[in-house]
């Protein structure tokens, strides 16, 4: 009963609490949202010891949807998606405890939007259907849109529209590209459909067109990771976005575009994937975003754009783990992409609260908080030292794997990225001894009061995560393991004897 | 049902549903004759046109519940399923935008009820365009169609720019038609016939694929379709008549009027030249020179109604994709498309006559501001509309845009799909704004949208409109297999029977 709903329930039960907020008075849709979403995280956690690592594809669930063009509501969850699942109904009630006092108008929208929102997300992790997941990858772009553009900063319609379109540009060139896989399997098989598993088994050698549809799905989910140069959007949205948008939007929507290169274009075009220059290019890229994204964080005056850059460069290591092929290196970057998320979140909750407090995301306007704020001080501390990747932290688990997979195949691009680590310790230890250490000189900052039990409920979590991966990783790999070294079967039929 | 079109009896059961039509029409000009000055009298003729659309819709329901078609070559009216769909497609762009009519006809003081009869024609000439299967019959229905649109443009006698609309849509107007009429010609010329099977027929057997003759009247068939349905080159009326246009009006001509010319325009190319892909290749140059032309000039737009106008522009575009497909696919692609697009857009021409009050001053986009916060269900409405018109998947805008994308990868177009998305992505940059400013931006003062008013009949058309969109975004299936069958009905010629000796 349970593996046959769970995915369902997850998708639906969002949207009927975003309805129900509609009417529910103003003042107590933040409860029920948190409410919500913590039922949504309950509900969810059993996927974890329910989850059979060998057995592939599970909690699957196939409904006919459009049948005259062989669409079907079809889910389902493996040891890659299992944990981009988690993560999300994770970061979800988070994300609403931490809105508590930054949003304070027009509520009930913000949070069914962040509802709606949790679904779109959910639903492009589970999609076994290509036209499904296309429609949850665009659905999931109208709240962000409305978050950012309503509840953000200053500049929040131009960041709102920039986003919407930046993404919008890139998925509907994968359209198209879904609809000539679709047309190539049809031609070889007379079945019309749009089955993940189906397509996959029967698309066939599909020539030079093979290469065009690798553009269109490359463009959509590089905008979406982001990649450099298709990173303009990111420092925009994140910046204008408010808090639990900008946690959400690093979270877990910069991970569709690194999933979508795992579950479908890698997977789809093995051949174009493994191509010298393709290899060459988007090792070159990843390299290039993991450095210049730590270069330009370091200059960064504003803390929030800091961290912005620095989801570049972490990116970055992902696209260089999945492209090294190798299954440390994968792992490491299914790794990176949740350390990424609970590091990354917790640094824009840290972010969001300072600002609460201070009015102000200047690193300038800070300095030697240490002796105000403690407690912050502590977290915001520890958080940094996890991004930097601390041994002991999640950080250093799923950069080193990385490193240690793409030395493999790339020894050279290796060593490039291992800068990279050094450059991410430049920017955040630099950026946390002008915040907390130095001198208080700031009158302003001497009676900024310190993390309250909410916000402690909020980041601890966190906190817990960081630590448990950093330590004991173990359970979460074993999870991962079948299903990427299923898809490195995929695209790498017959791996040469030197990379075994 | 089989039936044999050479018999009267027969041939007036073909012809059921423009009967009733014009039966309605007579009553309707009978009272009108008689009660033509108060807003009661506004009332009762449209009462009067709703029976009249919905009964008709019932007669062709009755032809396309029991299936009747015709035997061997059919005369003048085609009786097939395309027509039936087109046919409801017309009575219910005709039914919405009479719905709307009631509150604004009284609202700008038109108190004159022949505005109802004009609109009955007009629906009478949409179905025989969509029937005819004769190029006199779609000659005919196209007249009848313009000359009382012609004179809805201009409606309000008082304002300036709608008499500046109607002349010049009526002067550019009757130059398309005498195209038109004259690609009539050049083909009779050609091939002896202008019945659309028998000149596939002729065109095929006698090879006349390359007959300059016959190749020059296409042409000018194009350049008259082209005129009717607003593609660049041949596009530049609309904005202004668009703009000056009463505002129901307006939403009638982009969707009714456009989706009669299409109807035709997809069923002149492939029963009569399916043999010659000659105007293939032209009408692929028309829709990408359409797309990129509409889209870019929308963008430049800032008010809310001439953005329409150019975005119905580039929504030709569009359809003319799925036209140059030329197949079963591409036809019912086309008449999906017109039905998706047909509902948003009328119910977005509804807000923005709500918005426009009284005087039907200029409404800006930035009008728009702060809406969601005082009629929040509006600001829904019209959000849901620019979404569906942008092709966003949860509309059926979007399922709409996905057949067109289906039937032009399937025929090989993968490229011309290319275009039309990069192109919609262009349309995102002037259907958001609106969205952005309802949503996004603070009400400028307290009574900004203080006057905004939806008569009941209108709100219960709008609330149908707005279900509608969601449902055919979220289920198609039903839709999409009626607009299938009747997609298939419409063949090239080869696949007719012989042609018969003593034409």
């Amino acid at each position: 009963m349970y593996d046959h709903a769970v995915l369902t329930a997850l998708l639906v039960w969002p949207l009927i609490a975003a309805a129900a907020l509609w009417a529910a008075p103003e003042r107590l849709a933040k409860h029920l949202a948190l409410a919500a979403s913590v039922v949504e995280f309950v509900v969810s956690l059993p996927l974890w010891w329910r989850f059979v690592p060998a057995a592939g594809m599970q909690f699957e669930v196939t409904r006919p949807w459009v049948s005259g063009w062989g669409i079907s509501y079809h889910v389902g969850v493996d040891g890659i998606s299992l944990f981009m699942v988690l993560l999300t109904t994770f970061l979800v009630p988070l994300s609403v405890l931490g809105s508590y006092n930054y949003i304070t108008k027009r509520e009930r929208g913000f949070y069914a939007n962040l509802l709606v929102l949790t679904t779109g997300m959910i639903g492009v992790f589970v999609s076994l259907d290509l036209f499904l997941f296309y429609v949850m990858w665009e659905v999931m772009l109208i709240p962000m849109y409305f978050i950012i553009g309503i509840w953000g900063g200053e500049r929040r319609l131009y960041a709102a529209i920039k986003f919407f379109i930046y993404t919008m540009f890139g998925s509907l060139l994968m359209l198209v590209a879904i609809l000539g896989l679709y047309f190539a399997a049809a031609a070889r098989t007379g079945v019309h459909s749009f089955d993940y598993g189906f397509l996959l088994a029967n698309v066939g050698p599909l020539g030079n067109a093979a290469w065009w549809f690798f553009g269109a799905f490359f463009l959509a989910f590089a905008i979406k990771v982001p990649m450099f140069p298709f990173h303009t959007w990111l420092p925009d949205a994140h910046v204008e976005a408010p808090t639990a948008g900008s946690v959400i939007l690093a979270g877990v929507l910069l991970k569709m575009g690194t999933y979508g290169f795992l579950r479908f274009a890698l997977p789809f075009f093995p051949e174009i994937a493994l191509h010298p220059t393709v290899q060459l290019i988007i090792v070159a890229l990843a390299l290039i975003g993991i450095i210049y994204g730590g270069l330009v964080a370091m200059v960064q005056p504003d803390l929030k754009k800091l961290v912005a850059y620095s989801s570049v460069s972490h990116l970055g290591f992902v696209m260089l783990g999945i492209w090294a092929l190798t299954l440390q290196s994968v792992q490491g970057a299914l790794l990176v992409m949740i350390n990424h998320g609970l590091s990354t979140g917790a640094l824009f909750f840290l972010v969001g609260m300072l600002y609460e407090r201070r009015h102000s995301r200047l690193i300038a306007a800070y300095g030697g908080i240490a002796k105000a704020v403690p407690l912050l001080a502590t977290v915001l501390t520890i958080v940094s030292l996890s991004s930097i990747g601390l041994p002991g932290t999640n950080g250093f688990v799923g950069e080193f794997l990385v490193l240690l997979g793409a030395f493999r195949t790339y020894p050279v691009a290796a060593g490039i990225a291992t800068a990279g680590v050094i450059v991410a310790a430049l920017y955040l230890l630099w950026a946390l001894q002008r915040i907390i250490y130095q001198r208080l000189d700031k009158p302003e900052n001497e009676k900024l009061p310190d993390l309250t039990p909410r916000e402690l409920v909020v980041l601890v979590p966190i906190l817990l995560g960081i630590f448990w991966i950093g330590v004991y990783p173990k359970p979460i790999l074993a999870r991962m393991e079948p299903a990427a070294q299923h898809l490195i079967d995929i695209v790498k039929p017959a791996p040469p004897a030197a990379l075994r | 049902m089989s039936i044999d079109l050479s018999t009267s009896r027969e041939l007036l059961l073909a012809l059921l549903p423009e009967l009733v039509l014009t039966g309605w029409a007579m009553v309707l000009l009978v009272v009108v004759a008689w009660r033509h000055r108060t807003a009661q009298d506004l009332r009762i003729a449209g009462w009067i046109t709703l029976a009249a659309l919905a009964s008709t819709a019932v007669a062709v329901w009755w032809l396309w519940w029991n299936q009747v078609h015709s035997e061997g070559i059919t005369p003048m009216i085609a009786v097939d399923d395309f027509r039936y769909v087109a046919d409801w497609l017309f009575l219910g762009a005709a039914a919405l935008t009479t719905m709307f009519s009631f509150h604004y006809l009284e609202r700008e003081q038109l108190l004159a009820p022949e505005y109802y009869v004009l609109l009955v024609f007009a629906t009478l000439g949409m179905m025989l365009m969509a029937g005819g299967e004769d190029l006199f019959v779609i000659f005919l229905g196209l007249e009848l169609m313009s000359v009382a649109v012609y004179v809805l443009a201009g409606f309000d006698r008082k304002s300036p720019r709608a008499a500046e609309a109607a002349l010049k849509y009526f002067l550019l107007g009757a130059f398309a038609s005498a195209f038109l009429l004259y690609g009539i010609a050049l083909v009779y010329g050609a091939t002896g016939t202008t019945n659309l099977t028998l000149i596939g027929v002729q065109v095929a057997s006698l090879g006349l694929g390359t007959n300059v003759l016959l190749l020059l009247g296409l042409g000018l068939l194009l350049v008259g379709f082209g005129f009717k349905v607003a593609a660049v080159p041949f596009h530049m009326w609309a904005p202004d008549v668009y703009d000056g246009a009463p505002t129901p009006v307006t939403g009638f001509m982009a969707t009714a009027v456009k989706a009669a010319a299409f109807a035709a325009l997809a069923r002149v190319l492939i029963e009569a030249f399916a043999a010659t892909d000659a105007w293939q290749g032209i009408v692929v140059g028309l829709s990408v020179v359409t797309m990129v032309v509409g889209n870019l000039v929308a963008l430049a737009q800032r008010s809310l109604k001439r953005m329409l106008a150019y975005s119905s522009v580039a929504h030709a575009g569009y359809l003319l994709v799925a036209v140059s497909v030329g197949d079963a696919q591409g036809t019912a692609a086309v008449l999906f498309y017109l039905a998706a697009y047909g509902l948003t857009t009328v119910a977005a021409f509804a807000l923005l006559s709500a918005k426009g009050r009284a005087g039907e001053s200029e409404v800006q986009i930035d009008d728009f501001a702060g809406l969601s916060a005082d009629r929040p269900w509006l600001a829904f409405a019209l959000a849901v509309c620019m979404l569906s018109l942008l092709g966003f998947p949860g509309t059926a805008g979007f399922i709409g845009k996905w057949y067109i994308l289906v039937a032009a990868t399937a025929a090989g177009k993968a490229w011309l799909a290319a275009v039309l998305v990069l192109t919609s992505v262009v349309s995102a940059g002037y259907y958001l704004p609106v969205i952005m400013a309802m949503y996004m931006r603070p009400t400028p003062f307290a009574t900004a949208h203080a006057g905004v008013r939806f008569a009941r009949l209108g709100q219960v058309a709008l609330a149908a409109c707005i279900a509608a969109v969601l449902y055919f975004g979220i289920r198609p299936n039903r839709l999409l297999d009626l607009t299938r069958t009747s997609g298939a009905a419409i063949r090239p010629a080869a696949a007719a029977p012989a042609p018969p000796t003593g034409n």
